[in-house]
C-alpha cells in the first residue's frame, strides 16, 4: 500500500525534479570540494552555504504551498514553524558549543551565564542529544500547528479571519522570543555555534554535506507532497479548497483534513528551519516577523501555488534576485518585491509554473483538436488556484 | 493657655504695627547664635521668633543650610556664599554684602536636625502672617510637612486673620496636622484626623503614619479607619488612572483601526498598506509643519489643525490611485488583495524612505498639545486628551456619514448587494473607489495625531497594522460600533495587564486572548447577521 502510495507520487515532472535535485546533491558539493578553487567550474563555499539557504526558502516554500495551494489556507505565520524549528536545531548547537563558549561554562550557553543563570532551564534538557533535537524539530513546530489548528480549523476560522490571526501567532511569538527571560538568548538569539555531530560548523566538508542533506531532504518533502497530492486523500483536499461547503455535506471531516494538512507543512517548514540554521549560523527573534512570512506567500505565489514545482522555482528566483538587488541596488530591492507582489496578484494569478502549463494544456487541446485521431492521453488534472 | 494667648497678642501687635520693627532688634540674638550651643540655639531661635521680624527669614534659611558663620574677629554672623578660596560675607538682615574673608577667619555655626526642624517651624511662623498670599501659602504647606505643637498656637492666631478660601483651607489642614502632634483633646483631635483626612492622596497616608504611634488609644481606631479609607480610595484612584491610560491607548487603537474598519470591515479589501497610509498621514503633517516653520511661524500653534485636512486630501488621493490602480482588479479576490497591498505597502515605505530618509522626523507639538493637569488623584496630559477627545469625533462623524449622507446611504447599499444597488442606478466602481479613499483619508487624519506620540519613521505604519487588524477582527467586522469597543476594551486590557506581567508579556497575552476569542466567536464581538456572513 505505501509503494502504490509512493508510487503514484512519481509522476513524470515529479521524478525529474527529484532527479535534478539529486544531482544537484551530488554535484555541487562535488564541484565545490574536488575542483580546485582556480578552476571556471569551482564553486566556493560561500556560494554552497547560500544555494543551500535557498534551498531551505524552497522547503520553507513547499510546506506552505501544501496548505495553501492546495488546501486554501493562507498562512501568514509559516515562518513561526520555520523559526521554531530552527531554535531546536539552534539549541543542540549551543549545547554543542560546551566549554569552548567565551565564559566557558561546560553546560550553560554564554547568554545564560550572562544573565547570571545559575542551571538550564527544563526545556534545555535533552538538546544536547542529536536525535531528540531532531525530534524536536519535526514535534514543536507539529505540536504548535496540531494545538492552533484544532481550535481554528474547529470553529471553522477561515479565509481572511485565519491568515490574520496566524499573522498574530507569529507577531506574538516574536514578541515572546525576544524577550530575555524566555531563555532563548532573547535579542541575539543563539549564535556561535562550533560543532555538529562533532564536525566543525565552519568546514568546507559540513557546509558541503549541509547542502546535500537540504537538497535531498527537499526530495524527499516534495516526494512525500506529491504523494499527499496525488492521493485520494489529495483530491479531497483540493475538494476542500474549492468548496469547502460541499465536501463537508459530503461526509468528510473538514476540519480534520485541514488539521493533518497543517501540521504536516508545519513540520516541513520545521525541517527547513533545522537545515537553514547551521548554514547560515545564526537564529534570532526576527525570523518570526510577519514580513517574513508573507514574503514565503510571495514565493509561492510567483513560482505558481498549486504546483508542487512552483513554489520550489519561485522561492529560489526571488532569492537569488534577492542577493542580486540587495548587492547592486540596495534601495530598489523593496521596490521590485513590492512590485513583484502585485504584478504576480494582476497578471500571474497561477504563477509561472500554472501560466506555463496553462500554455501547454492550450496548446495540447488545439493539436489534438486538429489530429482527432488519437483519444485517450487525458491530462492529469492539474490542481486549478482558488478564486 | 497663657502662652497660647501671649504669642497671640505678640502676633497681634505684630499684624497691626506691619510686619519688621515689632519687637526686639533681632540682631543681637543672630550674633549670640555665633557663641551658641545646640540647646541655646534653640532657644535662641525661639527669641528670634518671638521677634516677629521677617527680614530673619533668609538668615534661618541659611543656618538651616548650613551657610550662616561666625567671625572670628568680633564673633559677628553673616551668611555665607563660596567665592573661590574665600567666603563672601552677606549682611543676615541686610542681605549686603559686606566683605570677603578667608576660609581661616571664619566659623561655621554647627547645625543638626532637630534644629533644622525648629527653623523649619520657625521660618513657618514667621510666615503665616505675611501679607503676601503665596508666602501664607508656602508657609502652610511648610507647617504641614513638619507638624510640631509649638507652631499650633501660631497657626491658630494666623488662622483667625485669614480671610483668603484656599490658604484657609491649607492652614486648617496644617493646624490639624500640628494638632494631632500637641496633647490636646480626644475630639478635637478626632476632628484633625478627619480634616486630614479630606487632604487625601499619600501626603495624607504619610502624616497619619507618622502620627500613628504616639496617639491616645483611643484614637486609635479612628486614625486606622481613616489610613484605610484614604488607601482605598487611593486604589481607586490607581483603577482610574489606568482606565485612564487604557482609553488613552485605546482611543489610539481606534485612531489607526477606523480607517480600517471601511475598507476592512465595510469592502471587505485586506489593506496591508493601511499603516503605510498612516504614516503618509504624519508626514504630511511634518511637511506642513516644515513649511510653516520657514513661512509662517506665528502659525506653529495651528499647524495640526491645517495638517488635517491635508493629511486626508494627500492619503486620500493615494488610496483613490491604489483602488482605480490595483484593488479594483482584485475584488471577490481577497487573499490576492491581501498579497497586492502588502506589495503596495513596501513600495510606499521605500519610496517615503527614499525621499525623507530612514531617520525619525521631528514634529513638534503645539503648545496647547504639551503639559498636563490634574484630576483628582490622576495626572492627565494634554495630548493623550486631545487625542482622546479627537477619536472620537472622527468617529462620530464618520457614523454620521454611514447613517446620515446619501453617500453613507450608497456604500451601505452596494455593500449589501452590489448587483442590486448597480441596477438601481448606483455607479457601483465610483462607490467602491471614493470609499477606499475614504478609508485611506482616514487613516491619514490618524497619522496626524499619531505624529504627536509616536516617532515619525518610515516603519510607523508596521507598528500599528497587526493591532488595527486585531482591533477590527476583534470588534466585528462591518460594525463601526464593534470597532470602537474593541479597541476601548483592547486598550484597557493591555493597560492592567501592563502592571501585573510587564508591556511585552501584556501584549503577548492579548494576543493570545483575541486569538482564542476569534475561535469562540469568529466573526468578532459584533457579528452582522444574515446571509451577508456566509458570502
Amino acid at each position: 500500500m505505501i509503494t502504490s502510495f509512493v508510487l503514484r507520487a512519481l509522476n513524470g515532472r515529479i521524478t525529474i525534479t527529484i532527479a535534478i535535485l539529486l544531482a544537484v546533491a551530488a554535484l555541487v558539493p562535488a564541484l565545490n570540494i574536488l575542483v580546485p578553487p582556480g578552476n571556471p567550474f569551482h564553486i566556493p563555499t560561500y556560494a554552497v552555504s547560500l544555494m543551500g539557504k535557498y534551498l531551505c526558502y524552497a522547503l520553507l516554500a513547499l510546506a506552505l504551498d501544501l496548505v495553501w495551494g492546495y488546501c486554501g489556507i493562507l498562512s501568514l505565520g509559516h515562518g513561526a514553524f520555520f523559526a521554531l524549528g530552527g531554535y531546536a536545531m539552534g539549541m543542540y548547537l549551543m549545547r554543542q558549543i560546551g566549554p569552548r563558549g567565551v565564559y566557558g561554562d561546560p553546560i550553560l550557553p554564554d547568554f545564560m551565564v550572562f544573565l547570571n543563570w545559575k542551571e538550564l532551564p527544563w526545556f534545555w534538557y535533552g538538546f544536547d542529544m542529536f536525535p531528540f533535537a531532531m525530534l524536536m524539530v519535526l514535534l514543536v513546530p507539529g505540536l504548535l500547528a496540531f494545538v492552533f489548528g484544532w481550535f481554528a480549523f474547529r470553529s471553522r476560522v477561515n479565509g481572511v479571519y485565519l491568515s490574520i490571526i496566524t499573522q498574530a501567532m507569529t507577531y506574538a511569538l516574536m514578541l515572546a522570543f525576544f524577550r530575555n527571560d524566555m531563555g532563548f538568548g532573547g535579542n541575539n538569539g543563539l549564535t556561535d555555534y562550533k560543532e555538529i555531530l562533532g564536525f566543525s560548523v565552519q568546514a568546507q566538508g559540513t557546509r558541503a554535506v549541509l547542502f546535500a542533506a537540504s537538497a535531498v531532504m527537499l526530495a524527499l518533502c516534495l516526494l512525500l507532497a506529491s504523494a499527499i497530492v496525488n492521493s485520494k486523500f489529495g483530491k479531497v483536499l483540493v475538494g476542500v479548497r474549492d468548496a469547502e461547503s460541499r465536501v463537508r455535506f459530503l461526509g468528510f471531516r473538514v476540519e480534520n483534513i485541514k488539521l493533518f494538512t497543517f501540521v504536516v507543512s508545519a513540520m516541513m517548514a520545521g525541517v527547513a528551519g533545522a537545515l537553514f540554521v547551521p548554514q547560515v549560523g545564526i537564529i534570532n527573534p526576527g525570523e518570526f516577523a510577519p514580513a517574513n512570512s508573507i514574503e514565503v506567500v510571495v514565493w509561492t505565489a510567483v513560482g505558481g501555488r498549486g504546483t508542487l514545482m512552483g513554489p520550489i522555482i519561485g522561492a529560489v528566483l526571488v532569492n537569488a534576485g534577492k542577493s542580486f538587488f540587495t548587492g547592486a541596488f540596495p534601495e530598489f530591492w523593496l521596490f521590485a518585491l513590492g512590485g513583484l507582489f502585485i504584478a504576480v496578484t494582476l497578471f500571474l494569478p497561477k504563477g509561472i509554473v500554472g501560466t506555463v502549463e496553462k500554455y501547454w494544456q492550450a496548446r495540447k487541446a488545439t493539436r489534438k483538436a486538429s489530429e482527432t485521431s488519437r483519444g485517450g492521453d487525458v491530462l492529469t488534472a492539474q490542481p486549478q488556484a482558488a478564486e | 493657655m497663657i502662652r497660647f494667648l501671649s504669642s497671640l497678642i505678640l502676633l497681634l501687635t505684630l499684624a497691626v504695627s506691619g510686619h519688621a520693627q515689632g519687637g526686639a532688634d533681632p540682631r543681637p540674638l543672630i550674633d549670640a547664635l555665633g557663641k551658641a550651643n545646640f540647646k541655646q540655639a534653640e532657644e535662641l531661635l525661639g527669641q528670634i521668633a518671638a521677634t516677629g521680624d521677617a527680614r530673619v527669614a533668609p538668615a534661618l534659611e541659611a543656618f538651616a543650610a548650613g551657610d550662616l558663620y561666625a567671625r572670628k574677629s568680633d564673633g559677628a554672623v553673616f551668611i555665607a556664599k563660596p567665592a573661590g578660596k574665600n567666603f563672601k560675607l552677606i549682611d543676615p538682615l541686610s542681605g549686603e554684602e559686606v566683605e570677603e574673608a578667608g576660609k581661616g577667619a571664619v566659623a561655621k555655626i554647627k547645625i543638626n536636625n532637630n534644629l533644622r526642624r525648629v527653623i523649619r517651624s520657625t521660618l513657618g511662623g514667621l510666615t503665616l502672617l505675611s501679607p503676601d498670599r503665596a508666602t501664607r501659602l508656602r508657609a502652610a504647606e511648610a507647617v504641614m510637612r513638619s507638624p510640631s505643637a509649638e507652631n499650633l498656637e501660631l497657626i491658630e492666631a494666623a488662622l483667625e486673620k485669614e480671610s483668603d478660601g484656599a490658604v484657609k483651607a491649607r492652614m486648617e489642614q496644617a493646624r490639624a496636622v500640628s494638632l494631632l502632634a500637641s496633647d490636646r483633646g480626644v475630639e478635637e483631635k478626632r476632628a484633625a484626623i478627619d480634616t486630614i483626612r479630606s487632604l487625601g492622596g499619600r501626603p495624607a497616608i504619610a502624616i497619619l503614619m507618622t502620627a500613628a504611634p504616639a496617639v491616645d488609644p483611643a484614637l486609635k481606631e479612628d486614625l486606622n479607619h481613616a489610613i484605610r479609607q484614604l488607601e482605598s480610595n487611593l486604589a481607586a484612584w490607581d483603577v482610574a488612572q489606568n482606565v485612564w491610560y487604557g482609553l488613552s491607548l485605546g482611543s489610539v487603537l481606534l485612531l489607526a483601526a477606523i480607517g480600517l474598519a471601511i475598507t476592512f470591515g465595510v469592502m471587505g479589501i485586506i489593506n496591508m498598506a493601511h499603516g503605510e497610509m498612516v504614516m503618509i498621514g504624519a508626514y504630511s503633517t511634518f511637511v506642513v509643519q516644515q513649511l510653516i516653520r520657514t513661512n509662517a511661524p506665528q502659525l506653529f500653534d495651528w499647524s495640526l489643525l491645517i495638517a488635517v485636512p491635508v493629511a486626508f486630501l494627500v492619503t486620500g488621493i493615494v488610496g483613490l490611485v491604489i483602488e482605480r490602480g490595483v484593488i479594483r482588479f482584485l475584488y471577490g479576490r481577497p487573499l490576492e488583495t491581501l498579497l497586492a497591498t502588502w506589495g503596495i505597502s513596501l513600495i510606499l515605505q521605500q519610496s517615503v524612505r527614499s525621499i525623507f530618509g530612514p531617520t525619525n522626523q521631528e514634529v513638534g507639538n503645539p503648545s496647547w498639545m504639551s503639559g498636563s493637569f490634574p484630576l483628582g488623584g490622576m495626572t492627565v496630559t494634554w495630548n493623550r486628551m486631545w487625542i482622546i477627545l479627537f477619536s472620537i469625533s472622527i468617529f462620530l462623524a464618520l457614523l454620521a456619514l454611514m447613517k446620515k449622507s446619501s453617500f453613507g446611504l450608497q456604500m451601505r447599499a452596494v455593500t449589501q448587494n452590489r448587483r442590486m444597488a448597480s441596477s438601481m442606478g448606483i455607479r457601483t466602481p465610483w462607490v467602491d473607489a471614493l470609499t477606499f479613499a475614504l478609508g485611506s483619508g482616514i487613516a491619514g487624519i490618524a497619522g496626524v495625531a499619531l505624529s504627536q506620540i509616536d516617532n515619525v519613521s518610515p516603519n510607523l505604519g508596521q507598528a500599528y497594522i497587526i493591532d488595527s487588524f486585531m482591533v477590527v477582527v476583534f470588534g466585528g467586522v462591518g460594525n463601526l460600533w464593534g470597532t470602537l469597543v474593541g479597541a476601548l476594551s483592547l486598550g484597557v486590557l493591555n493597560k492592567f495587564l501592563e502592571p501585573s506581567v510587564g508591556a511585552v508579556l501584556g501584549k503577548i497575552l492579548v494576543l493570545v486572548l483575541i486569538i482564542l476569542f476569534i475561535q469562540k466567536r469568529p466573526r468578532g464581538l459584533f457579528a452582522l447577521k444574515g446571509r451577508a456572513v456566509e458570502a
